[in-house]
């Protein structure tokens, strides 16, 4: 059934693809089986992260790059993710409100995801979900983050590339030069130009972004442009539009493998399918009972948590020796 | 699985502007554990069948205040049963007129909440009439 689910997605059918998600995002196995015959499909689409602290304007942001893709006749998606309450598990997903003029193009697709308990500013399926999304041929795939902080950086290393939008008066120079969210950014994005002050954030943050050039072999941060829009506007939206089309012709150009970005991504997923495999190893009952044995010893300070993570792996790889 | 959070869209169609009630419903919601989809004011009920496809919601709830509900309602009902969502359930609220609630209820609203109804009773609702869906 799920296979024809993933089919009718891949041809066309909004509802399938709607239902898909769901899937996926439960993480059913249905789900995981139409991953499986969808993922050599995708790799194709643009994969744009766009993250900044709530209010910046990302959401109206995505939405004015999203008029002017379509201007253009590219279908666009979007993930737009917003936390989950720790406390009841509920949550407002409010991004679509700035997304509603594109409501009913039919290649627009507008997808709200609680972030379900996941840190960093995604939720555990995002990267699945764009995929699929991929696999169904939109191009240009947005992921909007929640409204992040200083150092939700995870979405750097799932998209493409990475915008972070900011807002004028959001601090002065040193802001600019703090380690975090800006380092990971490729193009940076002053919002709300319309407003006083933006230009001299613009400026501010130009300099911030430019590091030593004599760091030798050590990891660098990256060096981003600095733009100014208003998605109010319109201003600076198009130049927007362009910077990103440029960033994807060098993915292109970085050949079969996707580069680094794609190796990344590559790394972001498997670990987290890894985590939650060996999770829901843990969880199966046959090993309940040694499992809270372990949990009660670390509580108790018996054993230390490194010494009962490797006892817990020995026991799962002592079960598979015995299949 | 049976324990995903279920979503609820929350929509305002038509043309009037308080959207207080929706807003508290949809916090209200938000403390009950739902996953609330908020899409703001003015909709039309080609723009909420289409917000309700595409996030795949279980529920859709409907606040209207304008006197439209007649026009408007059995529209986005037709329009999700078009769409093949009539596992969706659908649900109203603000300010409609006793004698409308059937012809309402026959053009596929499963409920229509007046002024004074406490969340809970909407949670509550919600829960116990949610269809469980296949895919």
């Amino acid at each position: 059934m799920s296979a024809s689910l993933a089919e009718r997605a891949r041809s066309g059918d909004r509802r399938a693809l709607a239902r898909l998600l769901t899937e996926v995002e439960n993480r059913t196995t249905a789900g995981e089986q139409a991953l499986r015959a969808l993922y050599p499909l995708a790799g194709r689409a643009h994969l744009v992260g766009v993250t900044g602290a709530p209010g910046s304007g990302k959401s109206t942001l995505v939405a004015a790059l999203t008029g002017k893709a379509r201007a253009a006749g590219r279908a666009v998606a979007v993930i737009a993710i917003d936390p989950s309450s720790p406390i009841t598990g509920g949550a407002i997903l409010g991004d679509r409100v700035r997304m509603q003029i594109h409501a009913t193009d039919s290649d627009v697709f507008i997808r709200s995801m609680a972030s379900r308990g996941h840190a960093g500013g995604l939720a555990a399926s995002t990267v699945a979900a764009a995929a699929v999304m991929d696999a169904a041929g939109f191009g240009l795939i947005f992921i909007e983050t929640v409204g992040t902080g200083q150092s939700e950086v995870e979405v750097a290393a799932i998209a493409d590339t990475t915008v972070v939008v900011q807002a004028p008066d959001m601090g002065d120079e040193v802001q600019a030069i703090k380690a975090g969210l800006l380092e990971v950014a490729d193009i940076v994005v002053v919002n709300k130009s319309d407003r006083p002050g933006a230009d001299r954030a613009a400026a501010q943050l130009t300099v911030g972004a430019h590091s030593d050039r004599a760091a030798g072999d050590r990891p660098r941060p990256k060096r981003p442009e600095v733009l100014l829009a208003s998605a109010l506007t319109g201003a600076g939206v198009p130049e927007l539009l362009g910077a990103l089309d440029r960033r994807e012709a060098v993915h292109r150009a970085a050949g079969a493998d996707g580069g680094d970005a794609a190796l990344k991504r590559a790394e972001a997923q498997i670990s987290g399918i890894l985590a939650q495999r060996v999770a829901a190893q843990l969880r199966e009952p046959a090993r309940a009972a040694q499992r809270a044995t372990t949990l009660a010893a670390v509580a108790a300070h018996e054993i230390d948590p490194f010494s009962a993570a490797d006892r817990l792996l020995e026991l799962l790889r002592a079960d598979r020796a015995e299949d | 699985m049976t324990d995903r959070p279920l979503k609820v869209l929350i929509a305002k169609p038509g043309l009037d502007g308080h959207d207080r009630g929706a807003k508290v419903l949809a916090r209200g919601l938000r403390d009950e554990g739902f996953e609330v989809i908020y899409t703001g004011l003015r909709q039309t009920p080609e723009m909420v069948v289409s917000a309700a496809l595409q996030e795949d919601v279980d529920v859709v709830g409907l606040s209207i205040l304008s006197g439209a509900h007649m026009t408007l309602l059995p529209k986005i009902c037709a329009g999700l049963r078009e769409q093949g969502m009539d596992d969706v359930l659908v649900t109203a609220g603000g300010i409609i007129p006793d004698d409308d609630i059937p012809a309402l209820e026959q053009a596929g609203v499963s409920r229509v909440f007046g002024p004074g109804t406490t969340i809970r009773e909407v949670a509550e609702f919600i829960r116990a009439n949610v269809k469980r869906r296949e895919v």
